[in-house]
């Protein structure tokens, strides 16, 4: 099986077994984390920008170590120090990033499609790192890849995502890629946060007691509350949403005993989980942040030997 | 004035009823004649044999930037574009810079068409000065000088107490209130049809009933001031059905459907193309199958293309901060055709809805073909197959999703006050 996929724009492109290819790649990367000396010479020479044109700290963190464990250079620019402020336009801010000839561009932007926006205007690989509510791929990669090393098979899966689905780029990286491989989501939320048509994107069901939702579910995966996004009306006061929509140690018993709890960070405490549950013995919250990078080493990987070989 | 004999073709003017095998001669600006083996000295003689003889097109909403977005396009280059596409008659929308609000800009409208326009212009005055939802333009002097009817189009008018009083005081001025039907609160920030495709995309949706709201609160408000209304490119379900209720109750309401939003839907969108985003946005194919209906049974009374050039740095950007709109004055009548060809409309019904249909609803004196009346005439070739390049648009904007689209159906001349203005070739 080779890699196929010069650019990773979204988990929607992506096959089972391009996702299972990934994955075992991401497994051979993680030694080298735990290594004295990590770092291998994979992509030396390689020059990757991490272009984040919306605040980031752990995804841009993860993939600028993930590129610098494989030797690569990595540059960071972000949208407060870019051209973005003076003006200038996606596509003349991507030509001259071009014009200084990176193998991959990593893009993380407020707009829906920027990615692929990019992705036609420019000759190296790009690699979406969150557009808008649209995609984010190597979150639901690191998200599989820890719902394998706790579960083993991700296929029959019962996974419960739960928070505001409507702005949640996760959530349908999650549902694409779960689907994918068998396995089954519910998405739960308050009325107000549950997009039209969600259910079209995957094997998914949805519900608005959350209750239901995580009941006999293997992970249970909340959402960040966007703080800021509360202004819209979305819902009523943070108190109400911990009350309906928070993961607390009495609703997680209705999952399976051996559930894990997930969250894609940053958490808001007492909000939609509790503190108890966020450091409780079903988290694996962190073991997705230590995820993060071998998905992100394995995708900059794999996307830069499809270039070389187009190069060839 | 040369004197013009198109011999043997269908002639179709629908309100006269007209769709018989016959000549029509033009002479000094009017329609001298029309009958079968009509002769003339001197005559230049169109041979029309095959090809469907109309009353010129008539396009009730277009958008000509000019003056101030020259750069998206001018009265000359909006009125080529327009007798490109058949249309010899266009009403232009009032949102340019400076609004046309006041004598000063109708009046510049009114001259540089005159000058260098190559079809009619009918402009449009806003109903708020500015635009800005506020204050009454003046529409009685407005009216005087010229312009067809009133519009905020772009926007609408969001208080309804200003609408109620918009109504009330263009009623007796004989001006027809255009309105833009939308409700911001619900479009809030979104950028194109709600629903399973903007799910998808994580785009911001508009949903249905931002219009449907606005629509039935217009139609209510012209229920009670008598006021006629026209409500500009009705996009929903709901909304035709809005129309065609209150049309049974008797309710002065008027309407028009875009061609796109009977050709596409919302799936246009995928890919980000920002070429398929305009305002009311592509809908569901639930919605385009509703507006169909809607012109197939008499509740849409116009199509009208909502012509709105954009330049390429305006589309050439991230989906959410593309320009709305599109240009459609050299695609409307082919894509009015398919209608026919896909038994939605007849022929003679596909033309009024081009020509009579948006003349009354402005009460324009223009969009048949009567003798002793305007010589605006349309000559289409109905099996003429030819590709959309966009490109090729002679509107300065090339901002259309019909791109690459194969097309059956041409203006092949194109004639307004008794002189040809674009012949095809």
């Amino acid at each position: 099986m080779s890699f196929t996929h010069k650019h990773i724009l979204g988990i929607e492109q992506l096959a089972k077994e391009d996702i299972q290819l990934i994955l075992d790649t991401a497994d051979s990367f993680k030694e080298i984390n735990s290594r004295d000396i990590k770092k291998v010479p994979t992509l030396r020479g390689k020059t990757i920008i991490n272009a984040f044109f919306e605040a980031s700290t752990r995804t841009r963190l993860s993939f600028e170590i993930a590129g610098k464990r494989l030797s690569a250079d990595t540059v960071n620019i972000s949208g407060s120090t870019s051209s973005v402020v003076k003006g200038e336009t996606l596509e003349d801010t991507a030509k001259n990033i071009e014009a200084m000839a990176p193998d991959i561009i990593v893009i993380r932007h407020a707009h829906s499609g920027a990615p692929h926006y990019l992705a036609e205007r420019v000759g190296c690989s790009v690699v979406n790192a969150g557009d808008g509510a649209h995609e984010h791929p190597s979150q639901a990669l690191l998200d599989l890849l820890t719902m394998r090393e706790h579960k083993g098979d991700i296929e029959g899966l019962e996974v419960a995502i739960v928070g505001d689905i409507t702005h949640s780029r996760v959530a349908r990286s999650d549902i694409y890629a779960l689907t994918r491989m068998g396995a089954r989501v519910r998405v739960c939320g308050p009325g107000t946060m549950l997009p039209i048509g969600i259910e079209r994107l995957g094997n998914v069901e949805v519900f608005t007691d959350m209750r239901e939702a995580i009941k006999d579910a293997d992970v249970v995966m909340m959402l960040r509350i966007q703080m800021e996004r509360q202004s819209n009306v979305m819902i009523p006061s943070l108190r109400e949403y911990a009350r309906f929509y928070g993961l607390n140690p009495t609703n997680l018993q209705l999952a399976k005993p051996d559930a894990i709890v997930m969250h894609p960070g940053p958490m808001n405490r007492g909000v939609e989980i509790s503190s108890v549950v966020a450091d409780g013995p079903q988290n694996v919250i962190l073991d997705q942040v230590e995820n993060g990078v071998a998905v992100r080493m394995a995708l900059l990987y794999l996307v830069s030997g499809v270039e070389s070989m187009q190069t060839r | 004035m040369a004197k013009i004999l198109i011999k043997g073709g269908r002639v179709i003017s629908p309100a006269q009823k007209l769709d018989d095998l016959c000549d029509v001669l033009i002479e000094k600006g009017k329609i001298a004649a029309i009958g079968k083996g009509l002769s003339a000295k001197d005559a230049e003689v169109i041979d029309a044999t095959g090809k469907v003889v109309t009353p010129g097109l008539v396009d009730i909403h277009v958008h000509l930037r000019d003056p101030g977005l020259e750069y998206k396009e001018d009265i000359a280059s909006g009125t080529l574009s327009a007798v490109t596409g058949g249309f010899t008659s266009v009403a232009c929308m009032p949102n340019t810079k400076p609004v046309n609000d006041n004598q000063t800009v109708t009046s510049y409208i009114l001259k540089k068409a005159a000058d260098e326009g190559y079809c009619r212009v009918f402009p449009i005055a806003s109903i708020t000065r500015g635009l800005a939802g506020e204050s009454l333009t003046e529409m009685g002097e407005l009216k005087a000088l010229g312009v067809c009817a009133v519009s905020d189009d772009g926007k609408p008018v969001s208080n309804p107490q200003l609408m109620r009083r918009a109504m009330e005081y263009a009623r007796p001025f004989g001006l027809t209130i255009i309105s833009h039907a939308e409700d911001l609160d619900l479009v809030a920030s979104g950028v194109m049809n709600e629903g399973p495709v903007s799910t998808e995309l994580g785009l911001k949706g508009i949903p249905w009933v931002a219009e449907d709201a606005a629509t039935a609160r217009e139609v209510m408000l012209a229920e009670f001031t008598g006021a006629h209304l026209h409500v500009a490119h009705v996009s929903t379900s709901g909304s035709i059905d809005i129309v065609r209720q209150a049309k049974k109750r008797g309710v002065n309401v008027t309407c028009e459907a875009a061609p796109h939003h009977f050709s596409l839907t919302d799936e246009a969108v995928r890919g980000y193309n920002t070429n398929a985003k305009m305002n009311p946005p592509l809908r569901s194919a639930e919605d385009m199958a509703a507006v169909r209906q809607g012109i197939a049974d008499g509740t849409v009374d116009a199509i009208a293309t909502d012509h709105a050039p954009h330049h390429i740095d305006e589309k050439n950007v991230e989906f959410n901060i593309a320009m709305n709109g599109i240009v459609g004055l050299e695609t409307a009548l082919p894509l009015t055709l398919k209608l026919v060809e896909e038994g939605v409309i007849d022929l003679p019904k596909a033309i009024a809805l081009l020509s009579s249909g948006p003349a009354g609803v402005l009460n324009l004196p223009v969009g048949q073909l009567v003798a002793g009346g305007v010589a605006d005439v349309t000559i289409i070739d109905p099996n003429l197959a030819w590709t959309v390049d966009a490109q090729k648009l002679v509107s300065k904007s090339k901002n259309t999703p019909f791109d690459g689209w194969q097309m059956k159906g041409a203006a092949v001349c194109t004639i307004v006050a008794g002189k040809i203005v674009y012949k095809r070739g």
